[in-house]
């Protein structure tokens, strides 16, 4: 008998809502035997048994569903090198990978010793699902009936389900945090490897980045450099010429549809321009290339430029074209949130409308505003799709943006696509450059939180 | 007595529902005239009529006339944003800007260009504390941020402010209505002095207020002027009905 994942949790579910209308209707019955009222609602009273009859099962399945089949690999594992004492950790690893895969069926073998491991294995899958079946199955319906039972009408069955919710809200937090963490975690590391290999003060100071290294001892390849300046250099120049198209287009945009527009003109308008934010960024990247660069390129010849035909000025351009609905949604939104009062207390005293945006209304409104530009700089410093479509890959030390750059972005796709070894100075160093992105993007929030923290006008 | 308003005729409508209709009535210079009634009766459409605030909200549209020193306010060759420098405004809510307290006061005089340097503006913003009886208390803190203040002195502020623009009208609409007796009592002494210079309409919940500062009321009912005459005749002997059961509390 088996008893399969899906099967234990739709049990699972129908028993903890049965327990539900069951402790609902229970507690109004009971309610009424001993003529009384209930101390909350008959949901709650519902809600509290769902919860006792499903968390703790629902737990006890998680921790048998992620565990059990390592713990019955750990016992195969100990079982096949007790048969043969002689075989080092990775042969025994081998041999226990086999098994699991004739016990699948997904290859078949001649050795019996293997066949006969297989079948016990099958076996004690088997034995783990219908335990763990088993197990969930009768502590859901316990519990159930145990809180059911205990329920009575005067006990506060609304305090304990609160205190759940915010309990699963804490949760969430820390969740959210606690992955953060990770992530940060696991680019250290991996750039501690590379710093192991490379010295730290060339990769931030250094001018060169050539990332071809030999792969084979057998191949001839010039030694890799792996100067990060270039490559950050051409984030920044990108992002520069993005942020130069998309700040004043989005901001007054954004000034025009909160103060000027009718409503009819922004119901139009502000949802064509978050269509903008839906488009994919691999579609504008064919745009970059195929549209903007050429025009870039014949501007640049009709003025006697010198034009790449990869170049900077494409992909910031259409880069910032990508921005605006992030800097004009939010800002409109920002400058809608500016109290009324202020602009009727502007007006009252004989100021022109662009007296009071200006003097008044995007004073009071900056600390929104700087997260708005904030978040649309972020988008632009880790926009990859457009970068690598348009604006090439070569590392060019250079603040010219006719001249085509590369940016770290695109260097760490560059670096990890194809067949890569992680344990190649080449593949590292994407590490390095992905935690050196980290901090950069990190200093510039707690520098635009600072500047926004002393321009702010607090209203309340 | 010279009129500094003159109202004929003046509607108001929100889309298809009229706030107020066929209000016709002079409103002299240098005394404090009150404007009284149950909410919604529309006093408050009446006072932003005087000062085209009511521009700004959308669907709104006028109609009869509102003269100014024997000028159109809504002729053609009028610029709303001078007539608000000549008619200021306070209101309800006490609304200083998130700034110093210098610049809140600073603020009109900067944007009309009424002071050549540094020098002036400062006395401009002093004699406007000083005129707001708000010199004493604010003089260490210029600088501070005008919202730290208590709700009177915001308010104090606010009207500091109409007066740095030297208006000739100043509108207050419910200025005491969230504050304190005697920050209230502070405002209404204000109003008392302001009133020799300037020609000051108050726009009130509280008919102890408009009996206690103004000299002429006008009680307003579901958007008619139903009663305009000398405060002290209102309050003892109302020609009219209406008027009579809303001083004495029948209803509103």
């Amino acid at each position: 008998m088996t008893l399969p994942l899906s099967f234990v949790f739709f049990v699972l579910l129908g028993l903890s809502v049965y327990f539900y209308y069951h402790a609902k209707s229970g507690i109004v019955r009971k309610a009424a035997l001993l003529s009384d009222r209930t101390k909350a609602l008959p949901s709650h009273y519902g809600q509290q048994s769902f919860l006792w009859a499903f968390i703790p099962s629902f737990l006890i399945l998680l921790v048998l569903t992620i565990g059990g089949p390592n713990y019955i690999d750990q016992i195969f594992y100990n079982k096949i090198q007790e048969l043969n004492p002689t075989f080092n950790e990775s042969f025994v690893s081998l041999i226990l990978a086999k098994v699991i895969n004739v016990s699948n069926g997904k290859i078949s073998t001649g050795e019996e010793n293997i066949i006969m491991l297989a079948k016990d294995y099958k076996i004690a899958f088997e034995q783990l699902h219908f335990f763990r079946g088993l197990v969930v199955i009768l502590c859901a319906a316990l519990l159930g009936m145990i809180i059911s039972y205990r329920q009575k009408p005067g006990s506060n069955a609304r305090e304990q389900v609160e205190k759940f919710i915010v309990n699963i809200f804490f949760a969430s937090a820390v969740i959210a945090i606690f992955t953060t963490v990770a992530i940060i975690l696991s680019l250290f590391f991996e750039a501690l490897r590379f710093f192991n290999l490379y010295n730290f003060f060339d990769f931030i100071f250094g001018l060169h980045w050539a990332p071809n290294v030999a792969i084979r001892t057998d191949q001839v390849a010039a030694e890799g450099s792996f100067g990060m300046i270039p490559v950050l250099l051409g984030t920044l120049l990108i992002s520069f010429i993005a942020m130069c198209v998309a700040i004043p287009i989005g901001l007054f945009s954004a000034i025009y549809l909160a103060e000027f527009a009718t409503p009819k003109i922004r119901d139009f308008v502000k949802p064509t321009l978050e269509i903008l934010a839906g488009i994919p960024t691999v579609v504008y990247g064919y745009f970059a290339a195929l549209t903007a660069a050429p025009f870039f390129r014949e501007i640049g010849f009709s003025l006697g430029l010198d034009v790449s035909s990869e170049s900077a000025i494409a992909a910031g351009a259409v880069m910032g074209i990508m921005i605006i609905p992030f800097i004009s949604s939010l800002s409109d939104d920002v400058i809608r949130a500016v109290p009324q009062s202020l602009r009727d207390g502007s007006m009252g005293l004989g100021a022109t409308k662009a007296e009071t945006i200006y003097i008044v209304i995007l004073p009071a409104a900056i600390p929104g505003l700087v997260g708005a530009v904030l978040l649309a700089v972020s988008r632009a410093i880790g926009e990859t799709m457009i970068v690598v479509m348009a604006a090439g890959l070569s590392a060019n030390l250079t603040v010219n943006p006719l001249e085509s750059v590369t940016t770290v972005t695109v260097q760490i796709v560059s670096l990890l696509t194809g067949d890569t070894e992680f344990d190649d100075i080449k593949t590292l160093s994407a590490f390095g450059l992905g935690l050196a992105l980290f901090f950069f993007t990190l200093l510039l929030n707690i520098f635009a939180l600072s500047i926004s923290r002393r321009l702010a006008e607090r209203y309340d | 007595m010279t009129s500094k308003f003159r109202t004929k005729k003046v509607e108001v409508s929100y889309g298809d529902k009229k706030a107020i209709r066929d209000i016709s009535l002079d409103i002299e210079k240098n005394i404090i005239t009150a404007l009284i009634g149950p909410s919604g009766c529309g006093k408050s459409t009446f006072l932003r009529c005087l000062n085209r605030m009511n521009d700004v909200i959308e669907n709104c549209s006028i109609k009869g006339s509102i003269h100014l020193d024997e000028q159109d306010i809504y002729g053609p060759d009028i610029d709303p944003v001078e007539l608000r420098a000549r008619v200021g405004m306070v209101f309800q809510k006490a609304n200083p800007f998130p700034k110093s307290i210098f610049d809140n006061i600073a603020y009109g005089p900067r944007i009309h260009g009424l002071a050549s340097n540094d020098s002036e503006l400062k006395d401009i913003v002093h004699n406007s504390l000083e005129k707001a009886g708000l010199m004493d208390e604010v003089k260490d803190r210029l600088n501070d941020q005008a919202t730290g203040l208590s709700g009177g002195q915001q308010q104090r502020i606010c009207i500091a402010r109409a007066i740095a623009v030297s208006p000739e009208v100043i509108l207050m609409d419910e200025p005491c209505s969230a504050l304190d007796p005697i920050a209230t009592a502070k405002i209404e002494e204000l109003m008392n002095e302001l009133c020799q210079s300037y020609t000051i309409i108050i726009v009130t919940h509280s008919m102890q207020q408009a009996a206690r500062v103004s000299k002429k009321t006008a009680f307003f009912h579901l958007g008619d002027l139903i009663e305009y005459n000398d405060t002290d005749k209102i309050f003892t002997q109302p020609e009219n009905q209406k008027t009579q059961d809303y001083i004495t509390g029948r209803f509103g």
